[in-house]
């Protein structure tokens, strides 16, 4: 376990390395002065040299990428040119609002598919599990900018209680500087006033980046839900006389929950990507807004560093899922040291 | 294929195999369904010119007489922030969709599929080399690196197609020697090896005829989440620039003038999800029909 534990690790670091170099090539690379771009074409010659000389740019390719790399084994991204801070401080100031965003979306998912999965199951071939077909399809195919929109028109008419931008309402004077996620330390500062507002305003993006997820879970709960109902040991039990409550959610659901887990731990892998989009439409000031603003200003500095933050949780969570699963299926354990 | 023969309603007396299939597609609602919305995205795509109300409004065309018009008898979708059609722009919009689709597919499926095939049959360290990269490349986050790439080559329609289509080519990859390692036990590749056949002959003629109805099957699938990725670039000003009328731009637009002037965003979006929805109905029911697993 511990030899997989660490191939896993090396892997993981090798894949980041990779993405370092990649995007950085592919930054440097392209035609265009980077300098130049930054000042605009407004800027006198000496101007841009003398960016270029404070950028590190007159040096040689390699020795800029080793820069570029030692910097960021010491955690330095560089500086922002849309900010002009250093994009590690502005990427810890944004994280926690798309990590409190993320994980709001992940609860949400959990919450809502794996019963309404369960449910179709049980009701199999029903109404309620014609309906629920047609959630889980449209949760499927809606793409997370147009649910989003969708949701701020509906909410702007009707339903005045939620917010369609920000995370906190103005008027409210709060920071969190415990773990920079509103809701907790809401909590943990008795303010909950704070804590329903940030709620609020958590409901509609959270919906918007949940739907994709929903609908794909409930669809693979429904099936191995299904697919377990059929095996002996449940027409056993159910024989001994235990409650079909029973039967169904401590043990069928135990033994169904694998394939929804799966796809849960992916879907939770790529939210940070779909966060881009939602992030923008609702003005939710997270790392993906920071990532498309600095995008659309050519700020390669602190694109990079964004792409690298999302590739470093896209793959983290991509392993701790892996190694979730091997904890609650034993096989999956097996399958996965055979593999490597 | 015999799922196929074990179907008790299927009534396969005298039938081929591909009538069969066809028989299983006609008795899926939703896959004639979405058979139906594809081949309508696409015949509006292609006669575009005759279809539109109003082809001028594809361009740069203003009327500000007409403009935020409401959804009436003369603009079904109503008109835009310059009085241009909505529902014109939206059927010249389907035309940017499907070309980056075809544009994405044309180059990753081919590329995705011969990578594949060759580390699946070759084995070795040509397996290594092309399955260790193509597991790299699917580390990265998609979205992500779309929106970097797009970023530093500069905004529109050609990058974004490259953007995309430079990740999108390990899915096929993974498919395909998935597929043919699975293939590889077979007595047939033994028996072609046997009577001498070529590498490129068992690679192309023996192989990959296997592959074909996976490949279909993702394609279908794919489809539309290429619609979905581009229309997302776009909408972010990362895709296909005004004045050419792409669905995702058209979205960003429009959700300036919301909620008042809603149609002008939730016209294009409703097109998009419409599209999209066509493309995974057809690619679920294809698969159901040739019974594959992807």
């Amino acid at each position: 376990m511990f030899s997989y534990l660490l191939r896993r690790a090396i892997t993981l670091l090798l894949v980041l390395l990779g993405l370092a170099i990649l995007i950085f090539v592919i930054a440097r690379i392209v035609p265009g002065d980077p300098a130049r771009i930054a000042l605009g074409p407004l800027a006198t010659a000496d101007q841009v040299t003398e960016l270029r000389a404070e950028m590190g740019l007159d040096a040689a390719f390699p020795v800029q990428l080793w820069t570029y790399l030692t910097g960021l084994a010491q955690g330095d991204l560089g500086k922002s040119l849309l900010t002009s801070r250093p994009v590690m401080d502005d990427i810890r100031a944004a994280l926690p609002a798309t990590f409190e965003l993320v994980l709001f979306t992940v609860v949400l998912q959990i919450v809502v598919s794996i019963p309404l999965g369960v449910m179709a199951a049980v009701y199999r071939n029903t109404w309620v599990d014609n309906v629920l077909r047609v959630v889980s399809l449209i949760g499927v195919v809606t793409p997370g900018f147009v649910l989003a929109i969708l949701l701020q028109l509906v909410a702007a008419h009707y339903l005045g209680f939620f917010p369609v931008t920000g995370r906190l309402d103005g008027s409210i004077d709060f920071s969190a500087d415990i773990t920079g996620l509103l809701v907790v330390d809401g909590v943990l500062a008795g303010r909950f006033d704070v804590v329903l507002d940030a709620a609020r305003h958590l409901f509609l993006p959270s919906i918007a980046l949940a739907a994709a997820g929903i609908g794909q879970v409930m669809r693979i709960t429904r099936t191995a839900m299904i697919e377990v109902a059929g095996r002996d040991f449940i027409e056993a039990s159910r024989a001994y006389g235990i409650p079909e409550r029973v039967v169904t959610f401590r043990y069928m659901l135990r033994v169904a929950s694998v394939a929804p887990l799966t796809i849960l731990g992916l879907e939770f892998a790529s939210l940070i990507g779909n966060a881009f989009i939602v992030e923008f439409v609702f003005s939710w000031p997270g790392i993906a807004s920071y990532g498309v603003r600095t995008i659309l200003q050519k700020d390669l500095n602190a694109v990079i560093g964004v792409v690298l933050v999302s590739g470093l949780f896209f793959v983290v969570a991509n392993l701790t899922i892996d190694l979730l699963l091997g904890l609650l299926d034993p096989r999956h354990r097996i399958r996965a040291a055979r593999d490597r | 294929m015999s799922a196929l023969l074990n179907d008790p309603d299927a009534p396969n007396r005298g039938l081929t195999s591909g009538q069969m299939a066809f028989y299983r597609f006609r008795r899926n609602p939703l896959a004639i369904i979405g058979a139906i919305i594809v081949i309508s995205v696409i015949l509006a795509a292609i006669f575009a010119p005759w279809l539109a109300p109003s082809p001028e409004s594809a361009g740069s065309f203003v009327d500000f007489r007409n403009r935020h018009a409401p959804p009436s008898w003369d603009h079904p979708m109503g008109t835009d922030n310059v009085g241009r059609d909505v529902l014109s722009r939206v059927i010249y919009g389907y035309r940017v969709s499907l070309g980056l689709v075809l544009g994405v597919l044309g180059f990753a499926v081919p590329f995705g599929v011969v990578l594949g095939l060759a580390a699946g049959y070759f084995g070795g360290w040509t397996e290594t080399l092309i399955m260790r990269f193509t597991d790299i490349m699917l580390a990265l986050p998609p979205l992500a690196m779309a929106l970097a790439i797009t970023a530093v080559l500069s905004p529109n329609l050609i990058n974004a197609m490259i953007a995309i289509t430079l990740l999108w080519w390990t899915w096929h990859t993974r498919l395909i020697y998935r597929i043919v390692k699975a293939q590889m036990n077979e007595d047939y590749v033994e028996a072609a090896r046997v009577a001498g056949a070529s590498d490129v002959h068992i690679l192309f003629r023996e192989l990959l005829p296997n592959c074909v109805s996976a490949v279909a099957v993702k394609i279908s699938l794919d489809a539309g989440f290429v619609i979905l990725f581009g229309a997302a670039l776009s909408f972010l000003g990362l895709g296909v620039q005004p004045p050419t009328p792409d669905l995702g731009t058209m979205v960003a637009t429009g959700s300036e003038y919301m909620p008042e002037m809603w149609w002008q965003a939730v016209m294009p979006g409703l097109a998009i999800l419409y599209a999209i929805l066509g493309f995974n109905l057809l690619g679920d029911g294809l698969r159901d029909m040739l019974d594959v697993e992807l």
